[in-house]
């Protein structure tokens, strides 16, 4: 961390994107994060795929729960929406706001002691009911802010830096997430972000939940040999799916693959989803084999990366529930407060 | 590519782009720092030792470090550097106490110098403390050569010009002043064990055009004129004067003649206004002060009426360029211009001028008149003899005759040893790592983002009213700190440890401008292409690491490094450290 705010000084040719906005414009206030927390470069992720996809900043949604990982929002973004939630709760704030508001884009921040323990629950109920958003854990398997325990996500048998070794078994949150019914599930790793960048992109034009695990290490509490979420070990045992190339528009320019590597996927947006597969037999629009696939990975010690499942028709929450289109904050008030007359319409339409 | 060897002092020396760029190599961040810490006898001996006139410098330098520096790459304006250097100059106290001394005891050797400016006094300065006893010659009656006489004293007062030519002198020069030397044979003669020759480029370029003769009473040579002036012999000038040429001797006549009773003074120039050798802080200062510049007239003819200067014609011409890219001025074909005027200035030129030089001296001179001279030694064809400064490789700017009389020095000195010239001793480099605390460092790595301060000046009315006025006041202590802030420390550098790095990617994300990346090797050109900024200034070196645990190199761009410290600052393993590499170039005896 720094005391000192990042210089406004730039790069003399750092471009504007469509809306005006350079790279630069997306970024926060300074981080407070450990030097060399992945968190960070998962900020630094989120700030490269909005500038990419032309976001506009106020147009977003920024939600999170409680822990290293929740703070991040602060650290970039600076010109959206802003809701640090209760620990554990930020799925059901975020579903709150979206029931109140379809036309922001909602981003979920949350950890892995936020997500896969104080939070489980409120994790599974907005994967299965189809919440309208990317929901990021930034996954290091430590409780960092409380000095390095165990997470629920710790591989058993990894070991602690005071010295212990974890029995209990590990919650695969992308694998829950692909049973709980998420449409969208991939998993990243904070130091490459020639793969996180283009599945964030992807994450925030799908249109559905979108949940991407991205594993983190903690470099104060959990980068050292006995660790499963260390640098080193995520590396040589990363076992990559595909690489996205991400188009807009269909008439781009076709590069040459060899046959049946390439998977196109089109979004509810328009713009479509290129996989350059790294393994032949995988497919990405088979929830089933995702998950056998998965399983099977890690029993051999590998951790899968890249986009795991994607539903190209996503059904959301808006679909289940038949919510009104327009924000409530723009509805006139009869609409919102509908006369005796419309109430005992219902009350006989329930007899 | 290969891993960048940092052990080479080169490598980081150019870096600090501003010292790289300075031709006495002048560690400008060190000082800088030293005027933002308030302690300017600190910054004025830095100075001292690297130019040996800072406060005559920092009024008049040609000043190549500021186009150098940084700042300018990312912001409008570059550090006022020359203008802080003024600062220590005029803030310091007594120093005197901390010039070197020169020892009781001789050495033996004689050394004369020919010319009594900056070059020769540079020299003088650089032997004296070892022991050489030290002649200076000069037809002047004083010392300071060009310096006090063609640089008005409305730019550089009398005092300052005195207080640091009196610190040379001070230290035990014999001079011989108001002697005109008109025989090398002569010098030679008295058996010196070496001379050194830096008698500057005396000679104005005339204008020899129909008329030149006849007006000669109202046609000045500049550099002759501006030397009258300042020695008070010529105190006033005609109503209407013409300037011809666009240099800085022009814009010293154009200003002068104002304050000497020149009412309707213009300067006019052969070429564009982009393409003038002034530099633009002088334009600006004489179009400040109501001079205007005519661009793209030729002189054609000097207009009289029996010997009584009536004007100028000038012929009008473009700028073209021809099939070698080369600019050419052809007329416009469009009438001729006649500008009435009582007098002329011509300052379109400096010459070398040798002869005093005997031809059968075993000194060769080149076809242009110049001395043949080894270009590292500044030796010339006759042993003993050395050059410096205007002299030797012809006019150039006082920062440059001072920067080759350090290396004429060194020559002299290995040459009275009989040791070999060509072995030049290596700069003297202080390497230390700015680490206080988790984030905190031992200099002031805070970005400002202040555009540069303007130096005070003196109202115009006043300014014009005397040629002894200075015009500029100078920074006061506030604004100098002000703008020694804007300065980025070039000179605390990026020191990267490849082993130590775990490829985590926190420098390259809190990066403000971009330079680092980890990428895979390869050749220069491409691996240019594909950084995370792209490196387009090919001036500025690539940083390249060796092979990392994934098998990519960290590459950074020095192009546009603020020396922020963000990088190690967010560095979890202290792979980069912020380094002071603070380089001192070798003097004579410093080898």
């Amino acid at each position: 961390m720094s005391y000192l705010a990042k210089p406004k000084l730039h790069h003399p040719s750092l471009q504007p994107n469509a809306l005006g906005y350079t790279r630069r414009d997306y970024e926060g206030a300074m981080s407070t994060m450990c030097a060399g927390c992945g968190h960070d470069s998962i900020s630094a992720a989120i700030i490269q795929a909005c500038y990419e996809l032309d976001i506009p900043p106020h147009r977003v949604a920024k939600l999170s729960g409680i822990g290293c990982s929740s703070k991040t929002p602060d650290y970039f973004l600076g010109n959206s929406h802003g809701f640090n939630s209760v620990h554990g709760r930020m799925p059901s704030v975020l579903t709150g706001a979206s029931l109140a508001n379809r036309d922001l884009i909602y981003l979920g921040v949350s950890g892995d002691g936020d997500s896969a323990s104080i939070g489980l629950g409120q994790f599974a109920h907005a994967m299965r009911r189809g919440v309208t958003m990317v929901y990021i854990v930034e996954n290091n398997g430590v409780y960092g802010l409380t000095k390095g325990q165990f997470s629920a996500t710790a591989d058993a048998g990894s070991r602690s830096k005071a010295g212990g070794i974890n029995e209990d078994s590990a919650i695969d949150l992308a694998a829950l997430a692909l049973q709980m019914g998420a449409t969208f599930v991939g998993r990243g790793f904070s130091g490459d972000k020639e793969q996180l960048v283009p599945l964030l992109r992807a994450a925030f034009s799908h249109g559905g939940t979108a949940f991407i695990d991205v594993i983190s290490p903690c470099v104060t509490f959990n980068n050292h040999s006995g660790s499963t979420k260390s640098y080193d070990y995520v590396r040589e045992h990363n076992a990559a799916l595909n690489r996205i190339d991400f188009i807009v528009g269909r008439n781009e320019i076709t590069t040459e693959y060899a046959p049946g590597s390439l998977v196109e996927v089109p979004q509810h947006d328009g713009s479509i989803l290129r996989l350059r597969k790294l393994h032949d037999s995988y497919s990405p629009t088979d929830r089933i084999a995702a998950i056998s696939h998965i399983a099977e990975r890690r029993a051999l010690g590998e951790i899968v990366t890249g986009l795991l499942y994607v539903d190209d028709q996503p059904r959301t929450i808006h679909d289940h529930l038949g919510t009104v289109k327009v924000p409530l904050n723009q509805l006139g008030e009869s609409a919102l407060c509908p006369d005796n007359a419309a109430l005992t319409g219902i009350n006989a339409s329930l007899r | 590519m290969k891993p960048t060897d940092i052990r080479n002092p080169d490598y980081f020396h150019k870096v600090v782009d501003c010292q790289w760029a300075c031709p006495a190599h002048t560690p400008v961040p060190e000082y800088i720092r030293l005027i933002a810490a308030g302690r300017y006898d600190d910054a004025y001996m830095i100075n001292w030792e690297s130019n040996v006139f800072p406060g005559i410098l920092g009024r008049t330098c040609d000043r190549p470090c500021e186009p150098a520096c940084r700042r300018g790459r990312v912001e409008e304006q570059p550090v006022a550097i020359c203008r802080l250097k003024r600062v220590a100059a005029d803030y310091k106290g007594a120093i005197g106490e901390r010039l070197p001394k020169t020892p009781g005891k001789k050495n033996g050797k004689r050394v004369a110098c020919i010319g009594g400016g900056p070059a020769s006094l540079t020299v003088a300065r650089d032997l004296l403390p070892l022991g050489y006893s030290v002649t200076v010659v000069d037809g002047a009656r004083q010392g300071g050569g060009m310096i006090r006489s063609q640089i008005p004293k409305f730019r550089l007062p009398e005092a300052v010009i005195d207080e640091e030519v009196g610190y040379i002198l001070g230290m035990g020069v014999e001079t011989r002043f108001g002697v005109w030397v008109n025989s090398l044979k002569e010098i030679l003669v008295e058996g010196y064990d070496a001379v050194f020759v830096g008698t500057g480029a005396p000679r104005g370029r005339e204008a020899n055009l129909p008329g030149r003769q006849e007006a000669a009473a109202h046609i000045h040579i500049g550099i002759d004129w501006l030397a009258s002036v300042a020695f008070g012999h010529v105190t006033k000038i005609s109503k209407r004067v013409i300037v011809l040429g666009g240099g800085n001797t022009a814009m010293d006549c154009c200003r002068s003649s104002k304050r000497l009773g020149g009412e309707d003074v213009r300067v006019v120039v052969r070429s564009g206004f982009d393409e003038m050798k002034a530099s633009p802080w002088e334009k600006e200062d004489a179009m400040h002060e109501g001079i205007p510049i005519h661009n793209f007239l030729v002189p054609k003819e000097f207009t009289h009426d029996k010997g009584c200067l009536t004007g100028v014609l000038f012929e009008k011409v473009r700028a073209e360029v021809d099939a070698k890219g080369r600019r050419n001025l052809v007329p416009t074909g469009e009438p001729d211009v006649h500008m009435e005027c009582d007098e002329v200035l011509v300052a379109i030129g400096q010459e070398n001028a040798f002869p005093w030089i005997e031809r059968d001296l075993g000194l060769q001179f080149d076809d242009l008149g110049m001395p043949v001279l080894n270009q590292a030694t500044l030796q010339s064809t006759l042993p003993r003899v050395f050059f410096g400064g205007d002299s030797a490789l012809g006019p150039k700017n006082i920062i440059t005759a001072v920067a080759q009389a350090h290396d004429a020095a060194i020559s002299i000195d290995k040459f009275c040893r009989s040791e070999d010239l060509l072995q030049r001793p290596a700069p003297h480099v202080k390497v230390l790592s700015q680490k206080m605390g988790i984030h905190e460092w031992s200099y002031d790595n805070g970005i400002t983002m202040d555009l540069r301060h303007r130096v005070p000046t003196q109202e115009i009315k006043k300014a014009l009213s005397s040629i002894k006025t200075e015009f500029e006041l100078g920074f006061d202590p506030q604004l100098a700190l002000a703008e020694a802030q804007r300065c980025f420390n070039c000179d605390v550098q990026t020191v990267f440890a490849d082993k130590a790095c775990i490829e985590c990617d926190g420098c390259v994300d809190i990066c403000p401008v971009d330079c680092i990346t980890f990428t895979a090797d390869g050749e220069e050109r491409e691996l240019r292409g594909r950084l995370t900024a792209p490196a387009l200034n090919a001036s500025q070196d690539l940083y390249v690491s060796g092979l990392l645990k994934t098998g990519r190199i960290m590459v950074k761009d020095e192009d546009v490094c603020l020396h922020c410290g963000m990088c190690a600052e967010r560095c979890p393993t202290g792979a980069w450290d912020m380094q002071k590499i603070l380089i001192n170039v070798a003097h004579a005896g410093q080898g």
